[in-house]
């Protein structure tokens, strides 16, 4: 059986609180493990919020919409699409813990994060909108 | 979305941490840190017993204040976390940046050791 859900909001930081909750409930009923709901929650907010203030510059105006797809026995596939710039953490180098503690940098954390959650993010380009695309591999109930 | 609530016991702050931390409520735990510092305290404890979630927002700020508190010897412990709380520390590899401890009577032995 396959699910689909989806969740379109405005790019406020105040929104990040409605997003985890969409994808807490969204999440909740398909034997998941809690632990491991915990640890795409965090990825998904690290995701929409650097969206929201890197590539939208946190204007409520700008929505995003963020699906979230679920066929049991699969990996989980989760979609966050918009229009803005797209901003590839892909190409970002993720920096040492140490340079992040000398620099005192507050950027950083959320990417290696997503990378250590996450089995794979990928972007596509379409000529309308950006979608991001990350897969994680769940072990059902 | 956080709320923060300041004690004191037998001269440490205790700093506890109620709700959520993420990009739009990190600001509210750097600047209740920073107005620990400022009035002096040494030892800070922060309370993570409420806390239920936590984004790299409100790790980032845990991590900026770690050179600066060794320069000016100043002892922050952080206890109670719940298990998820605690792996998003551990997945990046924190609980070796940082102290933490399971309860407050074990946060407060390693805060008073010399």
């Amino acid at each position: 059986m396959k699910y689909s859900y989806k969740y379109k909001v405005g790019c406020s930081i105040e929104n990040l609180k409605g997003v985890r909750d969409f994808i807490r409930s969204s999440l909740k009923n398909h034997n998941i493990p809690d632990l491991q709901i915990s640890e795409i929650v965090l990825a998904l907010d690290e995701m929409c919020s650097n969206l929201m203030i890197h590539a939208h510059h946190c204007n409520n105006e700008d929505l995003f919409e963020l699906v979230i797809h679920v066929d049991n026995n699969n990996p989980l596939v989760f979609e966050i699409i918009d229009d803005g710039t797209v901003f590839d953490i892909n190409e970002f180098s993720t920096p040492a813990i140490d340079n992040i503690i000398h620099e005192k940098r507050k950027g950083g954390l959320g990417i290696r994060l997503v990378k250590s959650i996450m089995d794979k993010v990928e972007y596509q380009k379409t000529n309308e909108h950006n979608i991001c695309r990350l897969v994680k591999t769940v072990r059902f109930k | 979305m956080i709320h923060i609530k300041r004690l004191q016991e037998d001269g440490a702050d205790i700093i506890a941490l109620i709700g959520e931390i993420d990009a739009s409520s990190s600001i509210e735990l750097d600047l209740s840190i920073a107005k620990s510092v400022g009035e002096g305290f040494k030892k800070i404890l922060v309370d993570c017993s409420a806390l239920e979630y936590i984004s790299s927002a409100g790790l980032g700020v845990f991590m900026s204040y770690i050179e600066e508190f060794k320069d000016r010897n100043i002892k922050m412990v952080l206890f109670g976390m719940s298990d998820k709380v605690a792996n998003t520390f551990n997945i990046l590899g924190l609980n070796e940046l940082l102290q933490i401890r399971k309860d407050k009577s074990q946060a407060k032995q390693l805060i008073n050791e010399v």
